[in-house]
Formats: C-alpha cells, sequence, structure tokens
C-alpha cells in the first residue's frame, strides 16, 4: 500500500491494492444492497409489534391515531417524496459528469430532510402538550389506558427510528456535496453519489409505510 | 507494504516479510487491514473470553458436585451462569469461526488478495470490542463495586442475573443493577450484533466478486459455502433481535408496554422475535463448522468429498430451514396447538439436510488412506459428537417429548453437543489444521493428540450423564437439586474437570508453538489441492505472488492431474 499515494487525478475511480475499480463499484453496490436488507429486517419487527396490537387493541388504536394529524403526514410524504426525486436527478447528473449539478439536488434534498425534521418535530410538540408523550402528568396517569401507551409507544419507536435514518442520509448526502465540491466525480466514478441516492430511497419508502400504517388505516 | 522483497525457501516457508512480521509495531497490528492479522485479533480476543466463560462454568460445575454444596451463594450462583451463557454466545462462538477462520481462510481459499471491505472488517473488530467491554461493565456492575471499595455500597452484589436470554417481563423488571445492567447489556448484545452482520456483509460480497478467474460456484470449497451460508444468516436474522432488544431498552426506559403484561405488552412476542434470531444463531456457529469438517476429511483420507453438491445444496438448505423453525423453544409458552404441530413437523426437516452432510462426510472417509492426525481426530470426534447433537435435537423436536423435557439438563446437554462438540471442536479442529498455513511452523503432534483424548473423554463424562439427569427430570438454571440426582451431577463436574484441562493444554501447545516453536512448515504439509496451501506459509501482505488462476476443483484427489479440470 501507499506506493501509489499520488495526487489523484480529478474524477479518476480510487484503485484499492486490492481489486480493480470496476469490481470495487459494483462490490460496494452489492454491499449497499445488503445494507438495505438489514435495514428493512430491522424495521420489519417493528411492523411485526405493530400489527399485532392493532389487533389486539383494535378499538384504542384507531382512537389513538386520530390524534395524529394526517395532513402533516401528507406533507412530510410530499417533501419526502420531492427529495426523493431530485436525489435521483443527483446521480443522472454525476454519471455525466456534472459536479454542479450533483451539489445542486442533493442540497435540495438535505434541505427537504431539514423540512421532514422540523415538521416532526412539530408533530411531537404536539403529542407533548397534549399530554401523549412519555414522562407527562396524563402519561403518568394510571387511568390513560395502556393501549393508548401501546399505540404511542410504537408510533415514537418507529418514527424516532425513521427519524435517525433521516440524519444518516442526510450527513451522507452531506459528505457526498463535499467531494462533488472538489469534482471528484465523473462517468467514470460515482459510486458514493449512487450509493447515497439508494439509502435516501430506502428512508423514503419506509416513509411511505409509515404514513397510512400510522395516519390512516389505525 | 508492496515494496518488500517475498522470497519464500524451497519448500515454501516464507521467513522474511510474511504478515506476521512485514511490520512488527503495535501500530500496524491495531490499525491492520489486512484480513489475516484481523483474524489473528479476533482469535486472541475470543479465545480471551472462552477462556472466562470456562471458568464460570467450571465454578458452577464444582458448585453442583453435592446436593445443598452452598459453595457460591444463590445470587452468584444466577450471575455466573448469565456471564458464561453471554460471553460464550455473544462473545466467543457467534463471532468464532468466521471472524477467526473465515477472515484468514476465505480470501486464500478464492484466490483474493483481501475480503471486498478491509476498511469495514477492521471497523466490524472495533464495534465487537466496544460491545464486549459493554457487555462486560453490564454484567459485573462495576458502579457498585466503586462503591463497595469506597466503604458505601448498600445491599448485596447485584449483578445480571436474566440469563442469556433476557426473557421478558423479569428482564424489564430485574432490580439486576438498578436496572442498568439489564439496558447496558441488551444494548452490547446490539452492538455485536452490529459487528456481527458487517462481517457477513462482507463476506457475502467479498464471494460474489472476488473469485479468481476460474473459481466458480462449483468449485468453491465447502468451507466458502458453509462461510456463505453463514454469513446470509448473519445479515437477514441479526437486525430482528437487534430491533428486539432496543425495544426491550425502550420499555424499561420510557415505560411503555411492548413486552411487559403488566403494561399490555406480549411477553411471547418477545420470544417470537428473539428466536427468530436465536434458532439460526445456532447455524451460525454450526455452519462454519461443517465447512472446516468438510475441507479435513477430504485431505485426510486422500479422496475426493463424497457429493460435492449435495454438501453444498445442504448447506443452503439448512441456511433456509433455520428462518422457519424458531417457535420450537416456545412449545411450552402457551402457542396453539395447531402452530406448535407445524413447528415441530418443519424442526423434523432441519433432520434432513445435515443428516445428509453426515453420510457426506463418512463416504469420504470409506475406503479412503486415512491419516490420524490430530486435526483428523477432531473432525471425527465433531461427526460422531455431532450424530448425538444431531438425534437428540430430533427427540427435542416432538412435542410430546419436548413439553416433558423442557427446561431440563436434557436440553443442556443437547445444547452442549451442538455448541461444544459441533461449533467448538470445530474450531479447534480448524486451529490444528491451518496451524501451519497461519503461523509457518509446526505444533508438537503428541501433546496434540494427548490433549484431543483428555478433551474428547472430558466432553462426554459432562454433557452424557446430563442426558440422563434431564431424563430424570432434574431442572436446568436450579441452584440446588435432590440427593437421588448426586452421582450423574458428580460424574459431570469430573467430566466439566477433564474437559476444562484438554482445553488449556491444546491451546498451550499451539500458543507455545506458535511464539517459540522451532519445526518450520512448508507451504503444504498435507498435499492439499485446497487454494490456500498453495501460496507461501504464513502467506505474504498480499497472500500470493503470482494471481491464482483455478483450473480444478477443491478436492480432485484420485485423478490424474491432466482430468482433474474434467471432474
Ligand atoms: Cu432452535
Amino acid at each position: 500500500m501507499g506506493s501509489h499515494s499520488e495526487i489523484i487525478e480529478a474524477g479518476a475511480p480510487p484503485e484499492p491494492h486490492h481489486m480493480d475499480s470496476t469490481t470495487a463499484y459494483h462490490a460496494a453496490k452489492l454491499g449497499m444492497w445488503l445494507f438495505l436488507a438489514t435495514e428493512i429486517l430491522l424495521f420489519a419487527a417493528l411492523f411485526a409489534a405493530f400489527a399485532l396490537y392493532h389487533w389486539w387493541y383494535f378499538d384504542e388504536f384507531h382512537h389513538a391515531s386520530e390524534k395524529l394529524d394526517w395532513r402533516l403526514g401528507a406533507l412530510n410524504t410530499a417533501v419526502l417524496l420531492f427529495s426523493s426525486y431530485t436525489a435521483a436527478v443527483a446521480v443522472y447528473a454525476a454519471q455525466i459528469g456534472d459536479n454542479k449539478r450533483i451539489v445542486k439536488n442533493f442540497g435540495i434534498s438535505v434541505a427537504c430532510g431539514l423540512i421532514f425534521l422540523i415538521i416532526k418535530a412539530v408533530e411531537y410538540s404536539g403529542k407533548y402538550a397534549k399530554g401523549y408523550f412519555p414522562g407527562t402528568d396524563l402519561w403518568s396517569d394510571p387511568n390513560f389506558a395502556q393501549s393508548y401507551k401501546n399505540y404511542f409507544g410504537i408510533y415514537y419507536c418507529l418514527t424516532g427510528l425513521h427519524a435517525l435514518h433521516v440524519i444518516i442520509g442526510m450527513s451522507v448526502m452531506i459528505w457526498v456535496i463535499t467531494k462533488a465540491r472538489k469534482n471528484r466525480f465523473s462517468g467514470r466514478y460515482y459510486t458514493p453519489v449512487e450509493l447515497g441516492a439508494l439509502y435516501w430511497h430506502l428512508v423514503d419508502l419506509i416513509w411511505i409505510y409509515l404514513f397510512p400504517l400510522l395516519y390512516l388505516i389505525g | 507494504m508492496g515494496g518488500h522483497q517475498v522470497v519464500p525457501d524451497a519448500n515454501g516457508h516464507l521467513k522474511e516479510n510474511n504478515y506476521l512480521n512485514c511490520d512488527k509495531s503495535i501500530k500496524s497490528w491495531l490499525l491492520t487491514l489486512d484480513h489475516k492479522r484481523i483474524a489473528i485479533l479476533y482469535l486472541v480476543s475470543i479465545l480471551s473470553f472462552f477462556f472466562v466463560g470456562g471458568i464460570s462454568a467450571l465454578i458452577m460445575r464444582s458448585h453442583l458436585a453435592m446436593p445443598q454444596a452452598q459453595v457460591i451463594s444463590p445470587d452468584l450462583y444466577n450471575a455466573l451462569f448469565t456471564l458464561h451463557g453471554v460471553l460464550m454466545i455473544f462473545l466467543f462462538i457467534v463471532p468464532g469461526i468466521p471472524a477467526t477462520m473465515g477472515n484468514f481462510l476465505l480470501p486464500l481459499m478464492i484466490g483474493a488478495k483481501d475480503v471486498a471491505f478491509p476498511r469495514l472488517n477492521l471497523f466490524s473488530y472495533y464495534i465487537y470490542v466496544v460491545g464486549a467491554l459493554i457487555g462486560f461493565v453490564a454484567i459485573i456492575n462495576p458502579v457498585w463495586l466503586i462503591d463497595y471499595l469506597q466503604g458505601m455500597a448498600q445491599g448485596v452484589w447485584n449483578p445480571l442475573d436474566t440469563g442469556w436470554t433476557f426473557y421478558t417481563p423479569y428482564s424489564t423488571s430485574t432490580g439486576a443493577g438498578e436496572g442498568w445492567g439489564v439496558i447496558l447489556m441488551t444494548f452490547a448484545a446490539f452492538v455485536l450484533g452490529f459487528s456481527s452482520i458487517l462481517t457477513g456483509l462482507n463476506f457475502i460480497v467479498t464471494i460474489h466478486k472476488l473469485r479468481a478467474p476460474g473459481m466458480n460456484w462449483m468449485r468453491l470449497p465447502v468451507l466458502v459455502w458453509g462461510l456463505y451460508a453463514t454469513s446470509v444468516i448473519q445479515t437477514l436474522a441479526t437486525p430482528v433481535v437487534g430491533i428486539t432488544l432496543i425495544l426491550l431498552i425502550v420499555e424499561r426506559v420510557l415505560g411503555i408496554g411492548i413486552f411487559d403484561p403488566a403494561k399490555g405488552g406480549d411477553p411471547v412476542l418477545y420470544q417470537h422475535f428473539f428466536w427468530f434470531y436465536s434458532h439460526p444463531v445456532v447455524y451460525i456457529m454450526v455452519l462454519p463448522a461443517f465447512g472446516v469438517v468438510g475441507e479435513i476429511i477430504p485431505v485426510m483420507s486422500r479422496k475426493p468429498i463424497f457429493g460435492y453438491k449435495a454438501v453444498v445444496f445442504a448447506s443452503i438448505g439448512i441456511a433456509a430451514v433455520a428462518f422457519i423453525v424458531w417457535a420450537h423453544h416456545m412449545f411450552t409458552s402457551g402457542m396453539s396447538a395447531f402452530s406448535a404441530a407445524i413447528f415441530s413437523a418443519l424442526t423434523f426437516g432441519v433432520a434432513v439436510p445435515t443428516a445428509v452432510k453426515v453420510f457426506n462426510w463418512v463416504s469420504t472417509m470409506y475406503k479412503g488412506s486415512i491419516r490420524f492426525d490430530s486435526a483428523m481426530l477432531y473432525a471425527m470426534a465433531f461427526v460422531f459428537l455431532f450424530m448425538i447433537a444431531g438425534t437428540t435435537g430430533v427427540y427435542l423436536a416432538v412435542l410430546g417429548v419436548d413439553i416433558y423435557y423442557h427446561d431440563t439438563y436434557f436440553v443442556v446437554a443437547h445444547f452442549h453437543y451442538t455448541i461444544q462438540g459441533g461449533a467448538v471442536i470445530g474450531l479447534i479442529a480448524a486451529l490444528h489444521f491451518w496451524f501451519p498455513k497461519m503461523f509457518g511452523k509446526f505444533y508438537n503432534e503428541g501433546w496434540a493428540k494427548f490433549s484431543f483424548w483428555l478433551l474428547f473423554f472430558g466432553f462426554n463424562l459432562t454433557f452424557l450423564p446430563q442426558f440422563v439427569l434431564g431424563m430424570e427430570g432434574m431442572p436446568r438454571r436450579y441452584y440446588d437439586y435432590l440427593p437421588e440426582f448426586s452421582s450423574m451431577h458428580q460424574l459431570s463436574t469430573v467430566g466439566a474437570f477433564f474437559n476444562g484441562l484438554g482445553y488449556t493444554l491444546a491451546l498451550l501447545n499451539l500458543t507455545t508453538s506458535a511464539i517459540w516453536g522451532k519445526r518450520l512448515a512448508p507451504s503444504n504439509p498435507y498435499n492439499s489441492l485446497g487454494l490456500e496451501w498453495q501460496c507461501p506459509s504464513p502467506p505474504p501482505h498480499d497472500n500470493f505472488i503470482t494471481p491464482p488462476v483455478v483450473t480444478s476443483g477443491s478436492y480432485d484427489y484420485g485423478y490424474p492431474i491432466e482430468e482433474r479440470s474434467k471432474a
């Protein structure tokens, strides 16, 4: 190693010592798909728990879900869908070697992620004000139905874990943006752009399942 | 390191600039991206935990040598079996063969220079270290210890006492370490799971993308197939237990009812999630051991492996069936008779691919020219012990029998025949077999055989009586027992010490030979056709001096060279 640590030519793929750059591209992509599979399974257990308790506490889940504002949820869905579109455009821009367009489109996606988190925070604080939040007086009130807590408990787990993924996705895209500003990508090398966008699509996809489950059918 | 001269001697021994001595600084070891060095780091770590876990077992067995012995307090006993289970499962045998032998051998066996993502590999190791540290803190409850040392401790020591399964509602209500014990330990298991996922992912990509020219799927060594099946399970099952453990923490911290019935949760849901991972995890432990044995037996019998394709598809079959049998751990947990019957029937299905494998190993030896080296003795012991493990597993799959045997010593004995007789013996067999490649030296064969017999005798003496105890109705995890169980418990205790001594001698032999051994190993001491034996011993940093091209299968013994590629 280290023997070929000369200056990297703009847009050239890095050459790892143990494989050629084409193999590296395909390996990275396969690795990312496997990682996305593990992410889906991570959420799958939560979806299974939601399905079970939805069945156990049908009426309570119905009432509890009416406390959510579906309009905010729908707005967030639209925001994420749009951000996924700009992420896809960023990949196209990378393939034609347009680093400026990567910066612009990933920038929009990151901004959308931020808007999503702000709206989510507004929702959480609304719940807190009404007492549907761990630690409030209502929450510790023994008359407050356990099954309500159960609904909100799973709601916070699902949306909290998803929000964490939004933050991770945004961080990845910001990292890619800093590289794109140095004109790092070209038609020959755009692996990080593609993988970052893939991850962001997953974050979007999970929300597309969460929204009807939590806001609409409850 | 690319600049170093790599010149092996005529036998293929590489004295200078091998992966062990090309850079001697501590930093080069701790920050290494070389899969072979990472394997050594893992090896040192997991064997240390194996040692501590073994000591805790010996303390328990000493306590159980007599009824009403009261050698240790009941609380300490509970803490010890928790410590034993957590260390042996999460820190020793789950990383076990894949992280050590897999890391070392996988790139060599497929003719690659390294795994696909070397940085991720090192990262996985450090995640493992962090998880191990958190786990240790969780178990020994150091907050109390510090208080105790300052003379401020209240009451008695309160270490983690949930057992390695963390069943709810006990784990959501026990006061071990004021609840922090459980929270930290489950978090540690989550972190360790993450390490396991990343290793599995790395191996899958490596096997798909980095095979040398000519190494097609049906030429892959069976160990590589074993690692592939293992990695698939690691990648797909671990996330489920990960989120389950996080939910356990959330339940405790926020008071939300998910698994605790007092809060409106469902403890059986916890068991479903837990066993959805923890049944397949048994195959994470044992599938690589199947692979190890599948490598040793053909070489030592000088015969092609019998039914290569059957071995391969049995590995894939076991990995697939692994995902649909988990509820056989829950027949007494209040599931419907209908679903219990289904899970019982599916569990019988596991016996088919495993029996195919046993048949393959035995048929490979049949009429072979067998060398009884210590590695081969371990491999044969594996087949013998695994047959006992497998057949008793079929007993336990029978619904009516399981209701009786559930939570008795019978299960303990079955489990140890599978995991110790299978996975641990597999790891020890692998260490003996590939030792000349890993360290470029030979160990003392006499000592190796002596410790093998000690270990084999001790193992059976420990666990055969436990089958009897279980049939007589001795429940597991109990601190004390009725006098009529004494003789079997005593046999078991004596056996445990022989077993422990056997492991100690075997590993001491390997360690001293690795450090001070004088007899140098050639590149291919067994005349194996495996690719890993074609590079120097120990291998240089980049493994192969010239990139290998594969023209024949790994087990074509007994064919003339010109026929091999057609076989
Ligand atoms: Cu099982």
